[in-house]
């Protein structure tokens, strides 16, 4: 039995943890990206890690999106572990080629001859008034592509725990972290040292629907969840975790059992990770459905500035609650 | 031929030979695509055999190599067999990526062989990461990177050239300057045509040199790699060379005379070395004979163990989309 009490740390904190455990436990791993050494990183997530690791370890590199991504695909094929940080998914289109060109592609079109243990974390999602070219929510796309892992941590533990299981992948492996989540507290049981970077979870079990999510949407969902239980509607959380691949096993358990969904996805409706969850279950869970699938996305607006029409462009508990009371309760 | 390096009997033969093995390799290549025995794009690397083969003198076995589309060249000069690559165009099981890159794919882990990039200036920033690693793990080791005129138009170029030269790495660029980028002639794609004056942009020392010859070439790289070896970070060499065919099988070939292509012609590497080292006394008609000979029955046993190849079971389809483990 572990006497060992909780840490209460942030989000933010998590994922310096992580990577500060990353450079201790192995010396092949560094840290590569825009302002992650002497500003500490644009959201404060490498913040004193230069300090700790010097600047072999911790490399301000130009802004150069592309050849940063290259670099770590390059360094990775040449045996060291790197992890690049992007400063938002926004700005990976400029190093989409390498990405999806080079990163992705080159176990398979070597015949497995190569492999790229790569590490991208970037920052996605709005909520923060930074408007259309910070705020985009873009790991559905990346989740479109074969030869790459997609996480999306929506918690504390998987912001800490998360990375080293990306980086024992041999495959490269992209972390979108929310930016509503930085600042986000919890306790971190000390017990749990380990994730599985293959599995959804269940973050809150319940009888009547299921609502599918992840990252910067789950605690939107999970707040929903108290909204519709106050009201007699018991919803099942599932945190997606991982975007690709897809783990139908856990998604397709929870939908069988509730026989209700509502997909909650901060990417557009259109072409989204929502559309491909809507069809899976369309395709092989038809039959066990009791109620139309129910999408709640961001509105097709590029993210604007003010507040309140931010607001109104993303996913909010409301539109949760009403998507899901339309489900089980239908008028 | 002008050559500040010692050129004996064995090494003039040695160059010869290799820019002979490329010329017939892709001859054959040329009549299999006709016959349509392989497909897919088919980019010949013909006039600019004294590029890769003048390189690859420079380099030993700790030293990485990335390519470009046009890469049968580099990889025979890099010494990948003739059979695994043409088994890679026909796409049998026994081709160098498994069948699965063709003639633009072409890997071998053995001679750390990073593989042509069908992305123009794609290859640059896979170039600084090796380099990179071997900075740390493997001090001494070199990346070459070869890319065409046409990448310089490329973000990707100048901002490899910036990281590479900021970080000393040990890379070794050589531009192939062939003067078109597909149909796009040099002077309508650069403000600057002289690919070389980059490299001053960037604080990297660089030479341009004649890339139709490869002594010229193996200098400039001997120089180049040793200055890299040292530790004093990238190196730029630009190539001035030409492709005597087409960008790829189906180019008219528009943008160019047939007069300027035969000028080129007269410069042929191949044809010029032989000459060479029969006036000089370096190789003996009799030993020619037999260098083509022995090319000859290469290619033919190429194409056979090509023809001998096995298809990959449809069932291995999904196989290294992702990896079980970072092969070592």
């Amino acid at each position: 039995m572990n006497e060992q009490a909780p840490d209460r740390m942030t989000y933010r904190e998590a994922c310096r943890q992580a990577i500060r455990d990353a450079l201790i436990r192995d010396p092949r791993c560094f840290v590569m990206g825009e302002d992650v050494g002497l500003y500490g990183g644009c959201y404060a997530v490498t913040k004193g890690l230069l300090e700790e690791f010097g600047p072999e370890r911790i490399r301000d590199t130009p802004l150069a999106e592309s050849v940063i991504t290259g670099a770590g695909i390059g360094a990775a094929i040449g045996g060291l572990r790197p992890v690049v940080e992007i400063m938002t998914c926004n700005f990976s289109l400029l190093a989409l080629d390498q990405i999806v060109n080079n990163a992705a592609t080159i176990a398979h079109m070597s015949g497995g001859q190569f492999a790229v243990p790569l590490v991208i974390r970037m920052a996605t999602g709005g909520g923060r008034q930074l408007a259309a070219q910070h705020s985009h929510s873009l790991e559905g796309w990346y989740a479109h592509i074969p030869g790459i892992t997609v996480l999306a941590p929506g918690t504390i533990e998987d912001a800490r725990l998360m990375l080293a299981a990306a980086l024992a992948d041999p495959n490269p492996v992209l972390i979108f972290e929310h930016v509503v989540l930085y600042n986000a507290e919890g306790e971190l049981d000390p017990a749990i040292t380990s994730v599985d970077i293959r599995k959804a979870r269940i973050r809150r079990e319940g009888r009547d629907l299921t609502i599918l999510t992840y990252g910067g949407s789950l605690p939107k969902a999970l707040a929903a969840a108290g909204e519709l239980a106050a009201a007699g509607i018991e919803a099942e959380i599932v945190d997606l975790r991982v975007l690709r691949p897809l783990d139908n096993e856990t998604i397709y358990a929870s939908v069988g059992r509730t026989r209700r969904c509502v997909i909650v996805d901060e990417g557009w409706r259109s072409g989204s990770l929502s559309a491909e969850l809507a069809a899976r279950l369309a395709e092989d869970l038809f039959f066990e459905l009791d109620a139309p699938i129910r999408r709640v996305c961001t509105r097709e607006v590029p993210i604007p500035y003010a507040a309140h029409m931010e607001d109104a462009a993303l996913p909010q508990v409301a539109d949760i609650v009403e998507a899901a009371r339309g489900l089980v309760r239908p008028e | 031929m002008s050559a500040k390096l010692m050129i004996d009997r064995s090494h003039g033969q040695h160059l010869f030979r290799e820019m002979l093995r490329i010329r017939r390799f892709e001859a054959k290549c040329m009549e299999l695509y006709q016959a349509q025995t392989i497909r897919g794009f088919l980019h010949l690397y013909d006039g600019q055999e004294a590029v890769a083969v003048g390189i690859m003198q420079a380099l030993d076995e700790r030293d990485a190599v990335v390519a470009t589309y046009r890469d049968h060249g580099h990889a025979i000069a890099r010494g990948l067999g003739m059979g695994p690559i043409m088994a890679e165009m026909y796409g049998k099981l026994e081709g160098c990526s498994r069948g699965r890159g063709g003639s633009m794919h072409l890997f071998d882990r053995a001679s750390r062989f990073l593989g042509g990039n069908a992305i123009v200036g794609g290859g640059l920033p896979l170039a600084v990461g090796t380099a990179m690693a071997d900075q740390q793990l493997h001090p001494g080791a070199a990346t070459v990177c070869f890319f065409g005129e046409g990448a310089a138009g490329e973000g990707e170029f100048h901002e490899s050239m910036n990281l590479a030269a900021l970080w000393k790495l040990p890379v070794l660029f050589v531009c192939e300057n062939n003067l078109y980028a597909m149909g796009v002639p040099l002077e309508v794609a650069e403000a600057d045509t002289e690919i070389i004056h980059k490299a001053k942009g960037y604080n990297m020392p660089g030479e341009q040199v004649d890339g139709m010859n490869p002594v010229a070439v193996e200098v400039a790289a001997r120089r180049a790699v040793e200055s890299i070896r040292a530790g004093n970070g990238p190196w730029f060499l630009e190539c001035r060379t030409y492709r005597f065919r087409a960008h790829s099988m189906f180019d008219a070939q528009q943008y160019r005379t047939k007069e300027e292509v035969a000028h080129w012609k007269e410069r042929d590497p191949i044809v010029r070395m032989q000459a060479w080292l029969l006036e000089a006394h370096l190789m003996t008609p009799a030993e020619l004979d037999e260098i083509e000979a022995a090319v000859d029955t290469e290619v033919a046993a190429a194409v056979a163990f090509a023809e001998a190849g096995t298809w990959e079971s449809v069932d291995e389809l999904e196989r290294f989309v992702t990896m079980d483990e970072v092969p070592s």
